[in-house]
């Protein structure tokens, strides 16, 4: 309830008759109709104060355990229950948009979404794009490789062979930025489930992505098998803090978000998921 | 916009440093589907039209097949699934054709256009006028020399404004090719649209680039029929 | 029930392992979205065509640029430019007039995308297939005083439909198979469920085939309504000897 007492739907309404009544009796303007007139322009700015009944998270399900599709189409996930975990904590119905993920930031910026929830790490040139929250996790990168093929986060040992990765993450800016330079064939797939299966086929010598998502996500299928990992790679331009973006501006938001991620933690839900999803690790760094 | 033009010029014409890309690859993607597309189409086109039903059928069903499915799912087909079944990838040969994924695209695109092509060119052979035909059989031509000399020129010549058709389509249709991995003006498109979250503007300037190319192939196709379909008469 | 079906008959390698009806709903959503773009694009090709034979220029030049832009653009860069700018140009018009904030969900945005594309290629066959029809028909209409909407509807518009169907067929088709690029702009259509279901088990093969045959299961019945609705329409004409 804002300030003039009206709700958003009301204001809308209200708008809607007076441009009626207005049009049709120009000259009989009674003094209830010039002080609702008057109220109008107040209504309508203080209406979008917003309490988010509904937060609608943007998502690219192709990401497990992160975010994934289960058989029967639902999304299933620990940023899927964190997210469902959030909104349960500001009484608001969670909805989430599935998108590919480098139309999540455009989406966001486009008002087809109010939040991005998808394993998306907070980078320098993300952040002249959009907002973001506290962190929600952390995650190192690595790459995945052929048991006993020879290959190591080094980059000398990846020279002509073949690296893909996932259009739009970090490791694409790492990938072109080092890799390229240093004379490794690197290519960008669509999402991260193509880049597992072409690594699968033979297509690809091997494949850099966040070290989790390697790891509960490929390595521990049965087609993972014959393939390990390789040690942590150390840049500047792979930073692990992950959080939910927000349109730049929108604080209202991301204050909200915040005060949720600090009660889940308070109140021992995000140590419940952690555990469910990933055991023993420790994916909060604090920072 | 300027900072996108000046980073991304070079990768949307023809390289970006690394390897072909762009506007260059899809001519490429192009004319390598459509010289192989067409050089299949004629002797397909030739089986369509037989009387003898066990030529015509395998061809009918070939382009049942390819005019009745989508060219993303075979396009899919031939880049992740073929190389999934393990009996392809023990065969050297077979391995090294599908890993690679400009052959994958160029095989689908390739069989996709023949179909349409032959159905082109099978329809341009049916209506050629009887009284060629008739002409050309009572100077003893029969057989191969009859379908070389007679029917596949005037075939030809009548299919162009369809056949012109099927060419700009192709072109269109290229665009699918980055779901393969093969960059072409779209995957350069997204990787500007990635970097730089301007997503009009990214896409716009590919868009530009193939509404030029479109164009472009109008404008030969019109100089070929001025050429080669003026026998038919001034309103073509 | 289908999985069933297949271990009864003895063959369990063609289950398909419980994705069924994610492919179902992913089949539902490809033949939802064809028709309802279908049914945009041919009114926005009805328009189109008459802007185009119409003699004012104001009404011509925007129809002849649309037709031209859009037929020279792939589908797949229209859809991408459109899909994503559609919401921020509405969300920009609204900020600017001060109302409240409209959403496009996914498909609505398909499928104004595909209507608006496909409503070209339709402004074409229509403008071919009003031309087609005797200048004659058009006097004689007016001779008796019928009315503009009068003469279209029941003069020009029946016998239209007679030249327009193999257009309309073929770009019925045409439109079929674009919806299997709506995947990638994220619609969870046929495509896209193979695509899942063939990810999560790694028989990537076996369920991408199985989607080129509801696609040509699909083309068929529509090659099949076609060619009855041509023989209805066609009544009381004569075709060219062969």
């Amino acid at each position: 309830m804002d300030k003039c007492g009206f709700d958003e739907h009301r204001s809308l309404k209200l708008l809607a008759l007076n441009l009626i009544t207005i049009s049709r009796d120009f000259q009989m303007m009674s003094l209830r109709k010039l002080f609702v007139l008057a109220t109008l322009p107040f209504c309508i700015s203080l209406a979008q104060a917003k309490e988010y009944k509904e937060i609608r998270f943007g998502v690219d399900a192709n990401y497990a355990p992160f975010e994934s599709k289960a058989p029967d189409g639902n999304l299933v996930g620990f940023d899927i229950d964190l997210g469902n975990a959030i909104c349960a904590e500001l009484k608001a119905k969670c909805k989430w948009v599935e998108s590919d993920f480098d139309g999540l930031i455009p989406g966001l910026r486009a008002n087809k979404f109010d939040g991005v929830l998808s394993s998306m790490t907070v980078t320098p040139v993300r952040e002249k794009a959009v907002d973001f929250t506290n962190e929600l996790f952390s995650g190192p990168t690595s790459y995945v490789y052929k048991k006993g093929s020879g290959l190591s986060a080094d980059v000398n040992s990846l020279k002509g062979k073949r690296v893909g990765f996932f259009q739009g993450s970090i490791q694409e800016g790492y990938a072109k930025a080092v890799l390229k330079k240093a004379g490794v064939k690197v290519q960008s797939y669509q999402n991260q489930s193509q880049v597992y299966y072409d690594l699968v086929s033979g297509r690809l010598d091997a494949s850099i992505q966040d070290t989790l998502q390697a790891k509960a996500g490929f390595l521990s299928s049965p087609q993972g098998a014959d393939y390990e990992m390789s040690e942590q790679v150390e840049s500047e331009l792979l930073p692990s803090k992950t959080a939910i973006a927000v349109v730049k501006g929108n604080d209202e938001l991301k204050a909200q978000l915040n005060s949720a991620i600090k009660a889940i933690h308070e109140n021992g839900t995000y140590a419940k998921l952690q555990t469910k999803y990933f055991g023993d690790l420790n994916l909060y760094s604090g920072k | 916009m300027i900072e996108l033009l000046q980073e991304y010029w070079k990768a949307f014409l023809y390289t970006d440093g690394a390897e072909i890309t762009g506007l260059a690859m899809t001519l490429w993607l192009l004319t390598a589907s459509i010289f192989i597309g067409f050089l299949g189409a004629i002797p397909l086109a030739i089986a369509r039209v037989s009387d003898r039903a066990y030529v015509r059928w395998p061809v009918q069903f070939y382009t049942y097949l390819f005019r009745g499915t989508p060219l993303y799912i075979q396009l899919l087909i031939c880049y992740t699934g073929i190389y999934s079944i393990a009996a392809v990838r023990s065969q050297p040969l077979l391995d090294e054709f599908f890993r690679d994924a400009m052959s994958c695209t160029i095989l689908a695109f390739a069989l996709n256009t023949c179909a349409y092509t032959t159905e082109i060119f099978a329809g341009a052979i049916r209506n050629i006028p009887y009284g060629e035909l008739e002409a050309a059989k009572a100077y003893g031509l029969t057989g191969w020399r009859l379908n070389a000399f007679v029917v596949v020129p005037s075939a030809l010549r009548r299919a162009l404004p369809y056949y012109s058709n099927e060419v700009i389509l192709m072109l269109h249709s290229t665009s699918v090719a980055f779901t393969a991995t093969v960059p072409d003006i779209l995957k350069v498109a997204r990787d500007a649209n990635s970097e730089t979250f301007l997503t009009f503007q990214s896409f716009g300037i590919g868009a530009l680039i193939y509404l030029v190319l479109s164009f472009a192939l109008v404008g030969l196709f019109r100089l070929a029929e001025r050429r080669w379909l003026s026998f038919l008469g001034p309103a073509h | 029930m289908i999985d069933n079906f297949f271990e009864a008959v003895g063959l369990p390698g063609l289950s398909m392992q419980g994705f069924g009806p994610l492919l179902l709903k992913g089949t539902w959503m490809t033949i939802k979205l064809s028709l309802l773009s279908l049914a945009v694009s041919v009114i926005l090709g009805l328009i189109g065509a008459s802007a185009k034979l119409s003699s004012s220029a104001i009404a011509w030049l925007p129809a002849q640029i649309y037709t031209t832009l859009i037929r020279g653009v792939p589908d797949l860069v229209l859809m991408l430019l459109i899909f994503y700018s559609l919401q921020t140009w509405l969300t920009s018009l609204t900020q600017y007039l001060d109302w409240n904030y409209i959403e496009i969900d996914p498909f609505a945005a398909g499928v104004i995308t595909l209507g608006f594309i496909y409503g070209a290629y339709f402004t074409e066959t229509f403008r071919g297939a009003m031309l087609s029809v005797p200048k004659g028909q058009r006097e004689a209409a007016v001779a008796y005083g019928l009315s503009r909407s009068q003469r279209f509807f029941l003069i020009t518009f029946p016998q239209m439909m007679r030249f327009a169907l193999p257009g309309i067929g073929n770009n019925w088709l045409v439109l079929l198979k674009a919806t299997a690029l709506v995947s990638i702009i994220g619609l969870a259509d046929l495509v896209k469920a193979a695509q899942d279901a063939g990810k999560s088990t790694f028989q990537l093969f076996y369920f991408l085939v199985l989607a080129a045959l509801v696609y040509l299961f699909i083309t068929t019945l529509s090659n099949f309504v076609l060619r009855r609705l041509a023989r209805k329409y066609s009544a009381g004409s004569r075709e060219a000897l062969q």
